[in-house]
């Protein structure tokens, strides 16, 4: 039987748990969106792009777990895991936020690059105020379903010890013998959480669609 | 490719009487395709100069390589006695580099086919953005002189619209205008009305004439407005397979061509109803 007495019981702690995992998701993502910009851009410059690309390669085609332990363990112990959670959330998704600006950029008509050129604009203006704007635009739903996924892979940081939403609910199920329970909230938490937003990357899609 | 260092061409001399784009034995290849083939022309200061020619024959890939939007592969292009397709180097040329270009291709605007407008901009942001981040316009000079530009090619009311929201002769209006606010000595015009529906075209040239009456912009113009390249231009450049075909005033050249090819290209743009 569901035990409600039980449930308002973790709430609070389940609640914080959540908040970190929260936490760790925005932060985490406001490294991809930024990293994931500056990385695209470099892959247009010739021999650093290459280097970048291979190096990208490399963050995709390993599982997210493995290089959230191996940075774990090989990074000083004065660094927290929180740090490391989100610096390789970050960095990980990073790797295909920059797929999402390339293709985006890429979408730019070559035609907006050539009368940047003809009016003298510089690289800063072309990109600052013509191509990004442009490519951003178009992109913006793909970057708000990464962010859903980075939601969903938070847990993971589970392996080093950050006391996100299913730590908590790990330690409490344990403790109280009630690990169905607990998962069952946390499924429950999560999409309280991933609805909202995805309806409302829905919503963005629908208006930067519309153009 | 070009050579990294060519001996220094005696190159005309920026003075009076002088011309202001020099074409000098300019080939331009892509791959295997030979485009243009030891081209030769110049063209004066405040002269208004129609290419014409069939579809492939090099006219666009001449605009651009003004535009600097191409390299050449072999020989020199002049603007005012200056290189322009190559930089000085010691006694000798090399080619041109992207700072030096940059410099250089202030002098030239260029109007496209497709207008190329900036979606994310108003028509006012379109106009001012070069010259308030290339020239350093103040901010009020720019927006003013964005509306007197707007007010020459009749689109005074249509300041604060995006461009999605123009027709296609009104985006080629506001294009012009775009080019011209950055005070170029050289305009390239490329065919700056085939995109249009027929009914909007005069709209167009009739700004260009106006342009052509009022001001000593020199003008080259890649068109197949018949009509609208006899009223303007001081001469008519009939190209063929990346070289001149033949030449002349465009009385000339409209009325009583000599060259086979110049006669067989007018008959087919007639045909086309062009
Ligand atoms: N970037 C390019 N790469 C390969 N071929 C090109 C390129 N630009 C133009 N060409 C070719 O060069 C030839 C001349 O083109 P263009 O100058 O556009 O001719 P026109 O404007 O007279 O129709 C055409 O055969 C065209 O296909
Ligand atoms: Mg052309």
């Amino acid at each position: 039987m569901w035990d409600f007495e039980f449930t308002l019981e973790v709430m609070p702690d389940l609640l914080e748990g959540l908040w970190i995992t929260v936490q760790a998701t925005v932060m985490g993502y406001l490294i991809a969106l930024a990293l994931g910009l500056a990385i695209a851009m470099v892959r247009r410059v010739p021999y650093a792009g290459g280097v970048v690309h291979a190096v990208m390669e490399f963050i995709r085609t390993t599982p997210l777990l493995v290089q959230l332990v191996f940075v774990f363990l090989v990074a000083p112990s004065t660094v927290s895991g929180m740090t490391i959670g989100v610096v390789v959330l970050g960095v990980h998704y990073s790797a295909y936020t920059a797929e999402v600006y390339r293709s985006g950029i890429e979408g730019v008509a070559k035609g907006q690059w050539e009368a940047a050129r003809a009016l003298s604009l510089p690289a800063r203006r072309t990109w600052g105020a013509i191509v990004l704007p442009q490519a951003i635009r178009k992109v913006i739903p793909a970057l708000g379903n990464y962010l859903i996924a980075m939601f969903k892979d938070t847990p993971l940081l589970f392996a080093i010890g950050v006391a996100e939403l299913l730590t908590q609910a790990q330690r409490l199920g344990a403790a109280n013998f009630r690990v169905v329970e607990m998962y069952t909230l946390v499924g429950f938490l999560f999409l309280i959480v991933s609805i909202p937003s995805a309806i409302l990357i829905r919503r963005l899609e629908r208006r930067y669609a519309a153009v | 490719m070009p050579p990294s260092e060519t001996p220094l061409h005696e190159g005309p001399q920026g003075v009076e009487g002088q011309p202001l784009i020099v074409f000098d034995q300019v080939v331009k290849r892509f791959g295997d395709l030979t485009v243009l083939d030891h081209l030769d022309f110049q063209v004066d200061p405040g002269e208004r100069v129609t290419l014409i020619g069939p579809s492939g024959s090099g006219k666009t890939t001449i605009l651009r390589l003004l535009m600097t939007l191409e390299k050449v592969t072999e020989g020199h292009i002049w603007v005012d006695g200056e290189p322009f397709s190559h930089m000085p180097r010691g006694s000798g040329l090399a080619p041109a580099s992207e700072s030096y270009l940059r410099a250089k291709r202030r002098r030239v605007g260029m109007v496209f086919q497709q207008f190329n407008l900036f979606p994310n901009m108003t028509v006012r942001q379109n106009i001012t953005e070069a010259p308030i981040h290339v020239l350093g316009t103040p901010k009020d000079e720019a927006n003013q002189r964005a509306s007197d530009l707007l007010d020459l090619v009749g689109l005074g009311e249509k300041i604060d619209a995006h461009p999605t929201q123009l027709s296609g002769g009104q985006q080629q209006r506001v294009a012009i205008a775009r080019a011209l606010a950055m005070q170029p000595e050289i305009l390239l015009l490329d065919e700056v009305t085939s995109a249009l529906d027929p009914e909007l075209v005069a709209g167009v040239l009739d700004v260009l004439r106006e342009i052509a009456e009022t001001t000593d912009i020199t003008m080259l113009c890649v068109t197949h407005e018949m009509g609208f390249a006899r009223d303007v231009s001081h001469r008519v450049l009939m190209f063929d397979q990346g070289q001149i075909a033949e030449e002349g005033h465009p009385d000339q050249i409209f009325g009583d061509p000599r060259e086979e090819r110049t006669k067989s290209f007018l008959r087919s743009v007639l045909d086309n109803g062009d």
